[in-house]
Formats: C-alpha cells, structure tokens, sequence
C-alpha cells in the first residue's frame, strides 16, 4: 500500500512540469503561433528559479524568477516571429538553443548548491488518511496551482469572450483582423502566457522535484510537453490525462530499473521518448476527419494597412 | 510612432547577400556587451574568439577538422529545410551513424581483416544515418506525425543507445572500466592528410559532398523539385512533383550524410567510441545552415565560421576563464540575427504615425 501511495505521489511530481508548460504552449498555440522554444524556457526558468530560491531563500521568490525568466524568453521569440515575420520553426530552434547556452551560463555559479525544496501541505487528520490522504492533502503548492491553471484555462478559452477571440486569431487571423482585433497583440499576450508557463515549470524541477541545479536537468520534457498539446488535440482536459500518463511512464521506468528488472536502463530511460514517438503516430494515425490544429498555428501574418 | 514591416514588391537581392553580414556584425556587438558583463576585457575575448585560432597552424587544422562534421550534415538539412521537412534530429542520426560503423570496427578488432574494413563502415553508418532518418519522414508521410517532435525524440534514444554499448557489450577490457570501446585498428580508421597532423581524409569528403549539393541543386530536375515542393506547394503539385516523395528523398540523404559524419569523427578524431563524441554537432548544424543561406557553398563558409567559435571558445575558456556556454549562447545569438536579418530580404521597415491629426495639432 506504501509503495502504491509512493508511485502516485511520484507520478504527480513527474508530471507537473509537463502539465504547467504544456498549458502554456496549448494556449500559445490556440492563438495561432506555434512556438518550439518551450525546451529553452524550461531550462532558463529552472536556472533562474534556483538563483531566486537560493539568493532569497524563498521558493516563492524563486518561481517567481522563473517566471519572469520564462517571459522574457517569449518576448524574444515574439519579437522575431510576430514582430519580424520569421519563420516560427525556425526561431523556436534558435530560442531553445539560445536557452541552454544562457542556463548553463547563469547556473555555473549554482551546480552543486542545495536549498530546502518547496514544502507540502499538511492538514491534520486528513493529510494522514492512508492511502489517499498525502495524495489529495500533501502535495507542493506547484500541483494545486497546475491544476486550477488547466481549469481557468479552460474556462478562459470556452467560457469568456476574450477566450473566444484568441481563438478565433489562431483560427482564422485574416478574420479577426478584418473584424478589428488585434491579432498581433493578441498573439504577443499568449505568446507571453506560454512563456511564463514553461519558466514556472522549469523552476519547478529545481524548487520542489530535486533541491539543486543541474546543467540540462529538463532533458527534453519542453519537448514532451509540445507533443503533449498535440496529444490533447488543443483541449485542455485531455492535456491533464496525457501529462499524468507521461508522468506514469517516466516513473514506472525508474521502479522498474530499481527492481532489477533484466533489462538494461537506458533502454528503460528511452522509454518516454519512445512512448511520444507512439502517441504522436497513434493520434495522427487516427485523425481520419481532418486535423483538430488550430487552422492559423504556425503561419505569419503581417496586417496590410 | 509606431514601426511596421511592409512588404517589398520583390526579394531584394543586395540584402540577401550581406545579411549573414549583418547578422555576424550585430552577434559581435551582443557579445561585448556580453563579455563587459561577465568581467572579461571584451576586445580581449573577441580576440581569443576570433582571431587567436586564426593565428596558429595547429588551431587551423583544428578549425578545418571541427568543420567537417558541421558542414557535412548542414548539407542534408540544408536540403530538407528547402523541401520545408524540418529534421531536426541529425544529432541522433549521427550518433546512429557512429554506432553502426563502430560495429564493424569492434567486431574487427584485433583480427587481421583487410583494408575493406573502413570502407564498409562508412557505408553501414550512411545506412544506419538514412534508415535512423526514415522513421520520422514515414512518420509524417504515412500518419502525418509532426517530424520535428518525433525526430528530436530519436535524438535522446540514440544517445542512450550508445551510452548501453559503450558501458555494456562493447567496453574496452582493458579500459579500467571507462566507458569506450577499445582504440580502433589501424585499418579501421580515416586516414590522415599529412602524416602527424589532425587533418584527415574526412574533410575531403565534405567538400565533395558540397560540390555533389551545389550540382544538385542548380544543375538537376532533383533539386529543382526539391525548391519548388518547399517553396511552391500548390505549384509543385500541379508541376506534377510529389511533396511525400521530397521529404522521404531529403530526409534520407541528410541522415545518411550526419551518419557518415558521425563515423568520420569516430574513426578520424576520435578514434574510438565513447559518450559525448559530439559537442552538439547536429544541432549547431542547423545554425550552420541558416547563416548558409541554405546554399552549399555558404554552409562551407558557415561552417568554418562556427568552427572557428567552437575552438576559440575552448581557448577563451583556457586563457580567459570565459564559460564555455558563452559559445552556446553567442550561437543562439547569431541565429537570432540571421533569421532577423533575412527578414529583411522580404520585407522593409516602415514608420507610421498613427496619430498625425493629434500630432499636428499639438505641434
């Protein structure tokens, strides 16, 4: 019973990065702009969160720095690819290695530093339920807050009328623009979101999954994450079941190889890379009806006045 | 005051030729500010950077050696960045590469296999570096899966491939358990140019492959489907040219070309298998390709560029104690500045003011 309790707290930490930075790529995405940087606003947010965490000694501050980090980061990819025109895959690349020179550059002073990781809730009487009681009452702050982002998410993009317009750029933005929004400026806020989102879910990794900083340590979850928004056909309620999925498989892995299992590990570490290549086959394979992509997601517009 | 992008009523010819120009321009001047923050006496760093490997003959060869990689897979991509495939995954296709001509080259060992030996490896790792670069390209062009997530997944299973041989059945015996194969015999590695220099055959070879890709391209009905399917869509298909065709055709040519290269380092260089063979190779080659112009002979003089920062980086960090992810960043950077650059070529910067009533009235 222990262990199953251990596993699922695991599989929850595993998955929140992904879930927080593919909520952020999902409605970058919904407005039209697809933005491939979310692997080097990851990394940058984690360089940052533990500079702020460990500078400040507050995991607050920390995410905080992280966020910013994430911001800042998507101001340049928006700059290029809303401001300038240029190619969305292309500046993607070019921020995500823009990302993991400047990580390893602001984190060289931090590798081998440690903080106290994020705290969990603790409620008396119900967090010491057995079984469910740590799951539902003992977490870090970072998985409530991912969870109520994918419900306002949700509720911004079906439930509100801005919702409705940033939809309505990524899906038809010679409309909208003939209809008087904004679109660039539109874009530019939720190119902003998804920055913001994938900083926070960087400096979660160094703030509550592991206390101290490592060069690389997102080893390609921005990346998972964007195959996540695919994977939820742009739908904020299935990112929630991939993430936990993913999370499940990055976990089952790791106990396996401590099992001793006879296979080797870096067969057992391939597995959530191989798991995205499936999924991403799977899915696609079985979109007969068209696509379910925002019909604009990834193509330049440049207003004619 | 306001600044927009007006488009220009065609490509300017003048701006597509000194844009890299300008990119490389706007890159130096990010990095001093870069270096003043860091401490370091920027004309100091620029110097380590740019010109001190220039100065030496032993920097020079390396500047050559650390090229060819670079501009061998830059070639490939460059091909499927015109046919709009974007493979992003010519890292793992070059480590495929280096594992399946490393096979021959541990299964020889020791043995007194003739001089067959490299060339079959050479062989097997383009194979190994084409069929690596087919799953995603049957991926796209059978279910339609994005081939950029997919073949930048393959990159992370390719590199743990390689850590298992090299840490399992292929360690070195005697290696006091470091995880690398044994030395490679002398009939399974590239031959030097210059007896006791670093240069080797391999730089051969990228010329060539340059000179094969500017044939190609200008000179054949291939590569003029190639640029017509990924600059022309629609009129591809009503040219009767098959866009699936183009990115099955391109994505195995760059796979088989980051795969030889991943061989080349491995039996050159190198001259053994071991972890982190490549500083990034397959993805600095995608810069290299962009500052090209995507044309052959600019990713030949792209690539020795960035060759250049690789090894002035490694002296700055020698002589300077300046970090070697400033390279990393100074590449982001200039990539940044070329795509900026390039938008250039198709469109103009342009003032306008919105409010000129207001303006006026106040004025």
């Amino acid at each position: 019973m222990e262990l199953v309790e251990a596993i699922i707290l695991a599989v929850l930490a595993a998955s929140t990065p992904l879930l927080i930075a593919a909520t952020g790529e999902l409605v970058t995405e919904r407005s039209g702009v697809l933005n491939l940087g979310v692997e080097g606003m990851m990394i940058v947010g984690a360089a940052c969160g533990f500079a702020g965490a460990w500078l400040t000694g507050s995991i607050f501050i920390g995410a905080l720095f992280g966020i910013v980090a994430g911001t800042m980061m998507s101001l340049v990819f928006a700059l290029m690819a809303l401001g300038l025109a240029v190619n969305q895959v292309a500046t993607g690349l070019a921020l995500t290695i823009l990302g993991v020179g400047l990580s390893g550059l602001i984190g060289a002073g931090f590798v081998g530093e440690r903080i106290t990781p994020a705290v969990h809730l603790y409620v008396p009487g119900l967090t010491d339920i057995p079984l469910i009681g740590r799951v539902l009452f003992g977490e870090d702050a970072f998985i409530y807050f991912s969870l109520a982002l994918v419900v306002g998410v949700w509720w911004f993009l079906y439930r509100t009328r801005p919702g409705l317009i940033l939809r309505a750029c990524g899906d038809n933005h010679v409309s909208a623009h003939a209809l008087g929004y904004p679109v660039l400026r539109i874009r530019t806020l939720a190119v902003m979101f998804g920055g913001a989102c994938a900083g926070l879910a960087g400096a979660y990794l160094p703030l509550a999954y592991t206390p101290f900083f490592i060069p690389g340590m997102t080893a390609g979850r921005g990346w998972i994450a964007l195959a996540l928004v695919v994977f939820s056909s742009w739908r904020p309620g299935r990112l929630v079941v991939g993430a936990y999925l993913f999370g499940a498989v990055t976990i089952l892995q790791l106990h396996a190889q401590g099992w001793g299992v006879g296979i080797p590990s870096q067969f057992m570490s391939a597995l959530p890379y191989l798991a995205t290549v499936i999924v991403l086959v799977l899915l696609s394979r079985a979109r007969t009806g068209g696509s379910t992509a925002p019909a604009a997601l990834g193509t330049v517009f440049v207003p004619d006045r | 005051m306001q600044l927009v992008l007006e488009k220009r009523a065609e490509r300017s010819n003048t701006i597509a030729l000194i844009s890299p120009l300008i990119a490389i321009g706007l890159t130096i001047v990010t990095m001093v500010i870069l270096f003043a923050i860091l401490g370091k006496n920027p004309l100091l760093a620029l110097h380590a950077y740019f010109i001190a490997p220039l100065t030496d003959s032993y920097s020079l060869e390396e500047i050559a050696v650390k090229a060819t990689p670079l501009v061998m897979i830059a070639i490939g991509l460059s091909l499927c960045y015109l046919a709009n495939a974007w493979n992003i995954g010519a890292e793992g296709q070059f480590l495929i590469g280096a594992v399946a001509g490393s096979w021959i080259a541990v299964k020889t060992q020791g043995t007194d296999a003739g001089v067959w030996v490299l060339p079959v490896m050479l062989v097997l790792a383009a194979a190994a570096g084409a069929l690596y670069a087919l799953i995603p390209a049957i991926c796209k062009v059978k279910f339609g899966a994005s081939e950029i997530l997919t073949s930048l997944m393959l990159v992370y299973v390719a590199d743990l491939v390689l850590d298992y041989l090299v840490r399992g059945p292929w360690r070195d015996p005697h290696g006091f358990n470091f995880p690398t194969t044994a030395e490679f015999d002398p009939v399974a590695t590239v031959p030097l140019l210059i007896e006791g220099g670093r240069l080797h055959l391999g730089s051969i070879v990228a010329l060539l492959v340059v000179a094969a890709a500017a044939i190609l391209l200008g000179r054949t009905i291939k590569g003029f489907e190639i640029r017509v399917v990924g600059a022309a869509p629609r009129a591809a298909r009503f040219g009767g040219f098959n866009s699936n065709q183009s990115v099955i055709l391109t994505f195995a040519v760059s796979g088989a070309l980051a795969g030889l290269a991943g061989i080349i380092e491995v039996a050159g260089p190198v001259g053994h298998l071991q972890p982190g063979i490549s500083p990034g190779y397959g993805f600095t080659a995608i810069i290299v390709a962009f500052l090209g112009r995507l044309n052959p002979l600019g990713i030949l003089i792209a690539g020795l560029f960035l060759a250049l920062t690789f090894i002035g980086g490694e002296q700055a960090q020698i002589t300077m104690k300046i970090p070697l992810d400033v390279t990393k960043v100074f590449q982001g950077i200039l990539l940044f500045y070329v795509l900026a650059c390039d938008s250039l070529i198709l469109y103009r910067f342009k003032l306008v003011f919105p409010n000129r009533q207001v303006a006026r009235g106040t004025g």
